[in-house]
């Protein structure tokens, strides 16, 4: 199934999508897979997370998570073999969420060989600004890789004109100025931000970055088409409460919204 | 006063491949605003006038530049100078850049201050220019180093600091970094970040070496007055992130006639060990806080914590212009062993009475072995980069515990 397949199934069915967030390696080894099984049923994309020593992006919830991962000796040879994994249980779309220096150090021709063998549709990179690397996007995007990049509520018209086309996959909208984390409300003003961003792109816009439960759900199905689901089931593991849960309450939100309930 | 202008980085932030802006998309406006308003004041003759007048009466510049006769005589070789950045008000070359920043939050009308520290000694020098200019103060220090650093915790809460502790990672500086940096993408809009070094994602390694450049700029004059010539035969600075090097190195690496410029990173316990901090040396090409750098990182990209006896130099990468002009040969990088370090420290106490910071002493010990190799009209610049009062107590512990 192709990302735009997917976006298109949800908006069909009414609903935005959901797409829940897994890291390699956490909660250790092999129970990994169990956290996946259990999101799968609800997920339209799934994100799957490369664990990393410095994760500037992301708030304490999923920099434990990236400790908890490291500290079994999840390497990156690992974290394709969990997407090969995955890929033997699901034709949903799933993305690679890495930061640039594992990129760099395996040698991005290899590297993206690597993930798009285990079936990976596409990468997510935080901190990669894709102008900063042109050659490096167009090659991932050569191997039959999608890519997804952020923009954010400080993003300027010409900084959302320079990012948006580099987005094959889909647009990762951040919902604040902030890392990544669970939070109760997002702000007012993201349809603002996803209307702009729509005037430069017609790639599927998701929301990251708190949603968390029905409210904010449903504040991010009302402005774009689809939202990611990463901290609150991180938390969810930690507090060892079912991550079914919080995923219910997350789709719930995300049913019927913007249009009129079907 | 007139700050400088050199030919990198390009409009890109970049330094041949090193450089850049590899950082949250968050930040980008806030990059390109900061680039905007420091390209605008570094010409502003009014902004010009007030970092002179700190300069001169807070500071306490143009530091001396001193013939050391006594060390010059025992190593038996080339004349050796010391430029006493040791001498500034906080006690190192660290507040020209604070300085310079701090004025250009208050221009930009931010009205609160972060900041990254490792040992303390940058987290002291922020906290000392945010009491000057009034402006609130957080600073992120690895609750590994809070302990370790007690006295510069105190010292930046009475100057009126928050210092927040940072448990992730390794919970040292390149954590603390991480942190502020997380800080910052959060409170984007009415914060400022002021970067301890010449790292981070452009303008920032620019605007350091910018406001440190005038520690070159002096020894050309005062060395002029000295020897009769602005150029030394060789320049000798020690480098962590790297910015005291590169204050003294940049007024010289672009000359068509350039002295001998060499960055001493620290070895630790040797490069074979694995414990050491030779970002050049050792590393690779590799992206962490925002820049593209020589670096540490095993096979799969994860960082590698660095290590030296002294925490100032006690960091994974190295400043992207410094990455640039050891691919380029306009600089030599070296290094110095916890053990060599340690030897220049007390050659400096006995021959000059100038206890240097532990930082400095690794450049203090590549002079001892380059000046007796060198003839008696020659000169080495060495930037004594801070004071040592810092470390007498670490000192001490090595000293009275065997280990050196």
């Amino acid at each position: 199934m192709t990302t735009r397949e997917a976006f298109a199934r949800a908006k069909a069915e009414g609903r935005a999508a959901l797409i829940p967030y897994v890291m390699a390696g956490y909660p250790s080894r092999g129970a990994d897979l169990e956290l996946v099984k259990q999101v799968l049923p609800y997920a339209d994309l799934l994100e799957v997370g490369l664990p990393y020593s410095d994760p500037l992006g992301d708030g304490p919830v999923i920099q434990r998570a990236s400790e908890v991962a490291l500290r079994q000796g999840i390497r990156v040879a690992d974290v394709a073999a969990f997407v090969r994994e995955i890929r033997a249980l699901t034709e949903k779309p799933l993305f690679l969420m890495t930061y640039l220096n594992p990129v760099l150090a395996v040698g991005p021709e290899r590297f993206f060989q690597m993930f798009k063998e285990a079936g990976a549709s596409g990468l997510i990179l935080p901190d990669l600004p894709p102008d900063e690397d042109p050659e490096l996007v167009a090659l991932a995007q050569g191997m039959g890789l999608e890519t997804t990049f952020l923009l954010a509520p400080t993003s300027t018209e010409a900084r959302i004109r320079t990012v948006a086309p580099y987005c094959t996959g889909f647009v990762y909208t951040v919902s604040v100025t902030g890392v990544t984390g669970v939070r109760d409300r997002l702000p007012e003003g993201l349809p603002e931000l996803v209307g702009r961003i729509r005037r430069f792109t017609g790639a599927p816009v998701a929301i990251g970055f708190g949603v968390s439960n029905r409210a904010t759900a449903r504040q991010a199905a009302q402005a774009a088409d689809g939202a990611v689901v990463a901290s609150a089931l991180i938390r969810a593991h930690e507090e060892g409460r079912g991550l079914v849960e919080v995923l219910k309450e997350v789709q719930a939100g995300l049913v019927g919204a913007p249009g009129p309930v079907h | 006063m007139k700050l400088p202008s050199y030919p990198l980085p390009d409009a890109r932030g970049r330094y041949g491949p090193f450089g850049g802006r590899y950082v949250p998309e968050t930040l980008i406006p806030a990059l390109e605003e900061l680039t905007e308003a420091y390209l605008h004041y570094k010409n502003d003759p009014s902004f010009l006038a007030e970092y002179a007048h700190y300069l001169r009466t807070y500071v306490g510049r143009p530091s001396p530049l001193y013939f050391a006769e006594n060390l010059t005589r025992h190593l038996g070789g080339a004349k050796i100078y010391l430029k006493r950045e040791d001498l500034n008000h906080t006690g190192a070359h660290k507040i020209n850049n604070t300085l310079g920043q701090a004025l250009l939050c208050k221009r930009m009308g931010k009205k609160r201050v972060i900041a990254e520290t490792g040992a303390g000694q940058h987290g002291v020098s922020v906290a000392t220019v945010a009491a000057l200019m009034g402006l609130e103060c957080v600073v992120y220090q690895g609750a590994e180093d809070m302990r370790r650093q007690a006295l510069n915790v105190f010292r930046m809460k009475l100057l009126g600091a928050e210092v927040r502790p940072v448990e992730s990672g390794t919970r040292t500086l390149k954590d603390a970094t991480n942190e502020a940096i997380r800080d910052w993408v959060t409170n984007v809009r009415d914060s400022f970040y002021i970067i301890g070094s010449v790292v981070g994602p452009h303008p920032y390694p620019m605007m350091a070496r910018d406001f440190q450049s005038i520690v070159g700029e002096e020894i050309k004059a005062q060395l002029r007055e000295a020897e009769g010539r602005e150029n030394p035969d060789a320049v000798i600075a020690c480098v962590g992130g790297g910015s005291n090097a590169i204050g003294v190195f940049a007024p010289f690496a672009y000359q068509e006639e350039r002295p001998r410029l060499i960055g001493v990173e620290a070895a630790g316990h040797g490069a074979a060990s694995g414990l050491h901090s030779l970002s050049i040396g050792a590393g690779r090409k590799g992206v962490l806080h925002g820049a593209m750098m020589y670096l540490l990182y095993d096979d799969d990209g994860q960082i590698r914590p660095a290590h030296s006896v002294s925490a100032g130099l006690d960091y994974p990468g190295v400043g992207p212009e410094h990455s640039y002009y050891a691919e380029a040969g306009l600089a030599e990088y070296v290094g110095i062993t916890d053990e060599e370090a340690l030897e220049g420290f007390r050659l400096l106490c006995r021959l000059e009475g100038i206890i240097p910071a532990l930082e400095s002493a690794h450049a203090i010990a590549y002079a001892a072995k380059l000046a007796p190799e060198m003839e008696p009209e020659q000169v080495i610049v060495i930037n004594l980069s801070g004071r040592g009062d810092k470390d007498v107590v670490e000192v001490m512990r090595i000293m009275e515990g065997g280990a050196a």
